[in-house]
């Protein structure tokens, strides 16, 4: 902790001649201390992300979605509707020609029914999608977060320890990106939840997210590992670190106050990709029938629902509605992600 | 070459093992019981306890795991001791579910599966390449723009969702297409290869959206760098016609990292699509797998997920080599 302060300057100050230039280090110290050009990893990117359209528009459709799943319960609050009151009234859905089938006035959105009602049950498609996508982000940004730390964490400690630590980490590396991703993880989900179902955290509908989120997160961290490895490698060798080892810094001090800080720039680069492929990872393990379960929405469930029973060939708007959501998300974040890596990665062009 | 063969090979088969032990470690271990499992529904504690020897798991774990490779290589008995049933080579264990054997469940799979993925191949290697080209050679210009902001939504799209999708607009609304049947797996039976093409258009569309989509990127970022060197630059100034210039020295030159994509996603491609087969019913590999890992059929999706990982590890070292045969520089490393 003493010895921070000489350090980050030290660092600050580096003329950045490797190639590429690792981002300035993210420490409240650089920010007082450092010279003009060693701006913040977010700030940097934020300068660049500004200048393009495209990125801008991104950005502001992801806060969006993100507030739209967050404000779930105030918005179907607001609509008068809850995602799991069913309503199978004849006035609702039809009864003679196809039973179940929403009657005209309930498919379509209406002042009621901002998105009309699901066929079958009957229930609000607006709350059923706002609460669905808040089931959905929390899986694919929670999953995120448990790939990207240990990516990072053991990607560091191959890349800065070498020898075995590294030949091992790799070996495992390379053993994860052989398996086939959604046939490991679609058939070890029901295993895992059958592990979970006595533990606390197999409550009701808390166990499809939760073994969701451990499998995609344990199943998604060798590729961000094998690139922060790489970074890593050249980043050891430069004059800081060394300076920091002769200053008596400990090899895991160094790994977590010098190396890690310096990697952020991949890793926020990789994270922000990594969640578009996660949100579609839940919305094909959902709509597969292993990850979220009626009544408990998400996307993908509400795809499964609305292929089960064949209801998207009489009422498309079923299947328009999940289906669209889910595309706009996962086309934003990933126009995002090209966006932060053209911003943070000066070699990328596209 | 020969050394280098050598090599791959040895740490192919080194990479297999620890693919085949890692399953079989996830899959034994990871349920709380398979045994549980395997005797389904109604059980008694007794009946347990008898499904526990029949599968073996009263022997310590690395027989299990010995005895489950030696049906790869010969046939071999399985079964409680006394009621032991012949398991014939090759022997990947017996359905919970139907008690057949899981080599025929997946032998049945494959002519589907072989299927899904020629086609789909075929149709995303055209687009991919053939629109990833135009995109290079109209850099900068609308068609360029339009063909990579396309891109940009194919990789976006689900294939959920442009798969029902498909099945509602050119089957459903517009008649223009049958729903897929189990009756065709190859354009040489008895129906004739149209029947078989119109069987399998749709899954070969909805898979070709996702994958053209990157092959479109690559193609386009690798043929604007490798047009942008020395030796493109030299057979312009000597006179070669346009056309021999990007075809002959720029595509040739340019296309090799299309081809490694290629080959690792055939290598995924024959482990089954699994979301495709789901949705357009086709009983490949990847259909089954999911009905296996919901009914908790352990040794199917076991031997699905081990068979999809070696194609995975083959078809890459097979890149490997051929990268090999065609630049010694690779060898070297």
């Amino acid at each position: 902790m003493k010895r921070a302060e000489p350090l980050t300057q030290l660092q600050s100050v580096e003329p950045n001649t490797g190639s590429p230039p690792p981002p300035p280090a993210m420490t409240p110290e650089n920010k007082v201390a450092a010279p003009a050009e060693a701006r913040s990893l977010l700030a940097t990117a934020w300068m660049r992300i500004r200048r393009s359209k495209v990125a801008l528009l991104s950005l502001c459709v992801v806060v969006a979605i993100l507030l739209f799943a967050i404000l779930a319960p105030v918005l179907s609050a607001m609509s008068g509707n809850d995602p799991y009151t069913s309503n199978t009234s004849p006035e609702v859905l039809d009864d003679f020609q196809t039973p179940g089938l929403p009657l005209p006035g309930y498919m379509y959105p209406s002042a009621q029914h901002w998105l009309g009602v699901e066929p079958g049950l009957g229930r609000d498609l607006f709350a059923r999608l706002a609460h669905g996508g808040q089931v959905s982000l929390t899986i694919a940004l929670l999953s995120t977060a448990v790939s990207v730390v240990l990516g990072t964490v053991l990607g560091a400690a191959a890349g800065y320890f070498g020898g075995k630590t590294d030949a091992i980490i790799s070996r495992i590396m390379d053993l994860f990106l052989a398996f086939p991703h959604l046939l490991l993880v679609l058939s070890l989900t029901p295993i895992l939840q059958s592990r979970l179902r006595d533990t606390p955290l197999g409550e009701g509908s808390f166990l499809p997210m939760a073994s969701l989120v451990i499998i995609l997160g344990f199943f998604g961290w060798a590729y961000l590992a094998r690139i922060v490895r790489g970074q890593v490698l050249s980043l050891r060798e430069r004059e800081f670190v060394e300076a920091a080892r002769s200053f008596g810094a400990s090899h895991l001090s160094v790994l977590f106050r010098q190396i890690i800080p310096n990697v952020m720039g991949v890793v926020l680069v990789y994270a922000t990709m990594l969640i578009p492929t996660n949100i579609s990872a839940e919305a094909a393990l959902s709509f597969l029938g292993v990850g979220v379960k009626d009544p408990t929405p998400s996307w993908g469930q509400m795809l499964n629902a609305a292929q089960s029973g064949n209801w998207y060939l009489s009422d498309p708007w079923f299947l328009a509605v999940p289906g669209l959501m889910l595309i706009i998300t996962v086309l934003a974040f990933n126009l995002l992600g090209d966006a932060v890596r053209d911003a943070l990665d000066p070699k990328s062009s596209r | 070459m020969m050394t280098f063969i050598l090599r791959r090979t040895g740490s192919l088969v080194l990479l297999l093992a620890a693919v085949s032990f890692i399953t079989f470690t996830l899959f034994q271990l990871g349920p709380s019981d398979p045994a549980a499992a395997a005797c389904g529904q109604e059980c008694t504690p007794e009946r347990v306890a008898e499904a526990r020897v029949a599968l073996g798991m009263d022997q310590p774990f690395l027989v299990q795991y010995i005895d489950y490779i030696r049906g790869f290589f010969s046939s071999r008995m399985i079964g409680a001791p006394g009621a032991q049933t012949l398991c014939e080579w090759p022997c990947l264990g017996k359905s919970f579910q139907t008690n057949e054997n899981v080599a025929d469940i997946i032998g049945r799979s494959l002519p589907y599966t072989f299927s899904m993925a020629i086609g789909a191949l075929v149709l995303w290697t055209i687009t991919g390449v053939g629109l990833g080209l135009l995109a290079a050679l109209r850099k900068g210009t609308p068609v360029d723009k339009f063909i990579v902001g396309a891109a940009s939504v194919g990789v976006s799209l689900p294939i959920p969702v442009t798969g029902l999708f498909l099945l509602l607009l050119f089957v459903n609304q517009l008649h223009l297409l049958p729903f897929t049947t189990n009756e065709i797996n190859s354009p040489f039976g008895p129906q004739g290869p149209g029947a078989w093409v119109a069987n399998y258009l749709l899954p070969w569309i909805a898979l070709a959206v996702l994958f053209s989509a990157s092959y479109i990127r690559v193609t386009r970022t690798n043929m604007i760098e490798t047009f942008g060197e020395d030796f493109i630059r030299t057979a312009r100034a000597k006179g070669l016609a346009p056309r021999t210039v990007t075809f002959k020295h720029g595509v040739r030159a340019g296309i090799t990292p299309v081809v490694t994509m290629l080959g690792m996603d055939i290598g995924l491609l024959l482990g089954g699509a699994v979301l495709t087969e789901q949705i357009f019913s086709v009983p490949g590999l990847g259909f089954t797998a999911v009905h296996a890992a919901i009914s908790g059929d352990l040794p199917v999706t076991m031997a699905i997920t081990m068979l999809a990982a070696f194609f995975v590890i083959v078809a890459n070292v097979a890149v490997d080599l051929a990268y090999a045969a065609i630049d010694p520089r690779v060898r070297l490393q």
